[in-house]
């Protein structure tokens, strides 16, 4: 019995800290559909090219991996301003696929110039002590407890300043109703900026992460897609949902890796789609989002 | 030349090819096909072999995304199905080729329609994403079930027949794929012009206009699915027969995405789309492969720097026609068409 208890709860710790990620990358997700309705599907790009910058900063440039990731944040606010003012501006008013296939395109191209400047090699950072601590007889490595941390530091720090700074309200009227606050005196397409600045940074703080986790390699962009179960869990335009939904679907991808691996090896790899599709049929507006009603 | 079409009567309203000037050109162009293999080397060969193969998948998702305005980010996963099912029926099945290939058709159009059916309650974002969701289940499927599929290490496809025709050679795969790729033109022009068209059409426009007026908005949609699906499988058994042997990796989202940027391309929801941007994209590909083998002989020390030439620059093809020219070339046809039609005296 007690030793079930520990199998469980080693991989629901692991599930809940990989999960809190997922919600950071999430809150991106969220950050960009509410204000723009764009599903920016170049996220998981945006946290392979954070983390490969910070990689690359701290090994080939030998600079402190603090001084690197501040470095990072900066080139993930140009990259974020320069995406929404190059390529999706001219794109408001398109239809979505216009929206979904244009950030598919600078995938291509964001993939395209990691592997140009850094090949293609899985790389580590090496940073973290490596030996796992005992919680309780759960065994989880510094790493984990580290990216819990930072992410939940993180998501409160957002939930805070959607709440009462001054841009997140503005941002928060914008995703409400955009002419309304334009007519207010809103800066619209500041708050298009400004969230895709923050969408960059924080799925590259996401990347910087899991790539300490498990090593830069081009397929951390798949991490993108993966969180788009999270989102969707959720609620596409739900803050909130995109915390619990990161949290339930890392969660549920590590407890079938634990318990229905044995019937149907890595099984965890598709589990989150399997999710998704029933998320979909059941209730496709998510936990939390806004549902659309039609009558004809 | 005219200086334009004058119909008098329904029937040549509703002709397929309107003027004498299209039919001779269709005639010129079947003409060229057929004689191709006479004088293309056996590498072009190979190369319109994979176009034709392109051609008919991008019909295919060209009626799902184009007329219906489903969004669809599986396709390839489709048409990994296609391929296997073939395969499966050919080797271990034992089933002639002639009837497992349209069986491949009807098994993917099967599996697409249990994808379809989510389309019940969803549209536009949540449908393209329960499609990315198709994709990777199918994917991990394919991966996984060793047993049937080989797994990761792939299957060996055993070469179908036809009568005299073996498709291990690749001057009757050619026909095979030319014949096929015919077809399905004229499959897609004829399904676009029909009742279940229309209907295609109203809901893409409008759905619940659609509805109003009496289209069964899910009955279409789950139809356009299938019929989609169908020609993903057909494309698959055949480029299953062109490859030879056949893993996953023929099928991931990255060849959806290629398969939806060619028809964005060539222009969604015109008929000669899925051509032209199969065309533009196969030609741009055997350019990139040309200076890439340049540059690297050039500079080889820097190889690594031109590996991903082809990703970049299909990416800002991606997006600048998504940025200039969304309609994507068929429509620039028109455009270019219109103004040299009366060219000079253009009022």
């Amino acid at each position: 019995m007690h030793s079930e208890y520990l199998f469980f709860m080693q991989f629901f710790m692991s599930g809940l800290s990989m999960g809190s990620i997922y919600a950071l990358v999430a809150l991106g997700f969220v950050l960009i559909y509410k204000s723009t309705s764009i599903l920016n599907l170049a996220q998981g790009e945006f946290l392979m090219v954070g983390a490969y910058i910070c990689l690359s900063m701290t090994l080939d440039f030998h600079l402190n991996f603090f001084v690197s990731f501040l470095i990072t944040m900066v080139f993930s606010v140009i990259l974020g301003l320069a995406v929404e003012r190059l390529v999706l501006r001219p794109l408001i008013g398109e239809p979505i696929i216009s929206v979904i296939m244009v950030t598919l395109g600078l995938t291509y191209i964001l993939r395209g110039l990691v592997i140009m400047l850094w090949g293609n090699d899985i790389r580590q950072f090496n940073i973290f002590p490596e030996q796992p601590i005992d919680l309780w007889g759960v065994k989880l490595t510094y790493l984990y407890i580290y990216s819990m941390g930072i992410s939940l530091i993180l998501l409160t720090f957002f939930a805070i300043f959607f709440k009462y700074a001054r841009t997140g309200i503005f941002m928060r009227a914008v995703a409400d109703h955009q002419t309304a606050s334009q007519s207010m005196g809103i800066s619209v397409k500041r708050v298009f900026a400004i969230s895709w600045c923050i969408a960059a940074v924080v799925s590259s703080i996401g990347g910087i992460l899991v790539g300490n986790i498990g090593g830069v390699g081009v397929d951390l962009s798949y991490i993108g897609l993966k969180v788009l179960p999270a989102v969707i869990f959720g609620g596409l335009d739900s803050i909130l949902g995109a915390i619990i939904g990161g949290l339930v679907v890392g969660v549920l991808e590590f407890l079938s890796a634990g318990y229905l691996d044995p019937y149907i090896p890595a099984i965890n790899e598709v589990f989150p789609f399997i999710v998704l599709v029933l998320v979909l049929m059941i209730r496709p507006y998510g936990l939390f989002g806004t549902e659309e009603i039609e009558r004809v | 030349m005219p200086a334009g079409l004058f119909h008098e009567n329904y029937h040549t309203d509703e002709r397929i090819f309107q003027t004498w000037f299209a039919k001779v050109w269709l005639i010129a162009f079947l003409l060229g096909g057929v004689l191709f293999p006479v004088f293309g080397s056996k590498y072009a060969i190979s190369i319109m072999i994979e176009v034709g193969i392109a051609i008919i998948a991008c019909h295919g998702l060209n009626i799902l995304t184009g007329f219906t305005g489903q969004i669809s980010l599986g396709h390839a996963a489709f048409m990994g199905v296609g391929a296997y099912a073939c395969s499966i029926l050919i080797g271990q099945a034992g089933l002639p080729f002639i009837v497992a290939l349209p069986m491949a058709g009807a098994v993917a159009a099967l599996v697409g329609m249990i994808f379809g059916i989510p389309s019940l309650r969803l549209r536009g974002l949540y449908l393209a994403m329960a499609t990315i969701a198709a994709q990777f289940i199918i994917e991990f499927t394919i991966r996984r079930w060793d047993s049937l599929t080989g797994g990761v290490e792939g299957m060996l496809v055993d070469p179908g027949s036809i009568g005299p025709f073996h498709f291990d050679n690749h001057y009757h795969l050619y026909y095979l794929t030319f014949i096929l790729a015919i077809a399905a033109t004229m499959a897609t022009k004829n399904i676009v012009r029909s009742r279940s068209g229309r209907a295609f059409v109203a809901i893409r426009d409008r759905y619940l206009a659609a509805e109003v007026i009496g289209v069964n908005v899910f009955r279409y949609r789950l139809m356009s699915f299938a019929v989609s699906s169908f020609f993903a499988g057909i494309a698959g058994a055949l480029l299953a027969q062109y490859l030879q042997v056949i893993t996953h990796e023929s099928f991931t989202i990255h060849q959806s995405i290629d398969y939806l940027a060619m028809c964005i391309i060539g222009g969604l929801g015109h008929l000669l789309g899925g051509i032209y941007g199969v065309g533009f994209w196969f030609i741009l590909e055997r350019i990139l492969e040309v200076v890439t083998t340049t540059l690297n002989s050039t500079y080889p020390d820097h190889m690594t720097w031109f590996v991903s030439i082809r990703e970049i620059v299909f990416g800002f093809v991606i997006v600048s026609f998504l940025i200039f020219e969304p309609d994507g070339l068929a429509a620039r046809w028109r455009t270019i068409r219109a103004y040299w039609k009366l060219w000079p005296f253009s009022y």
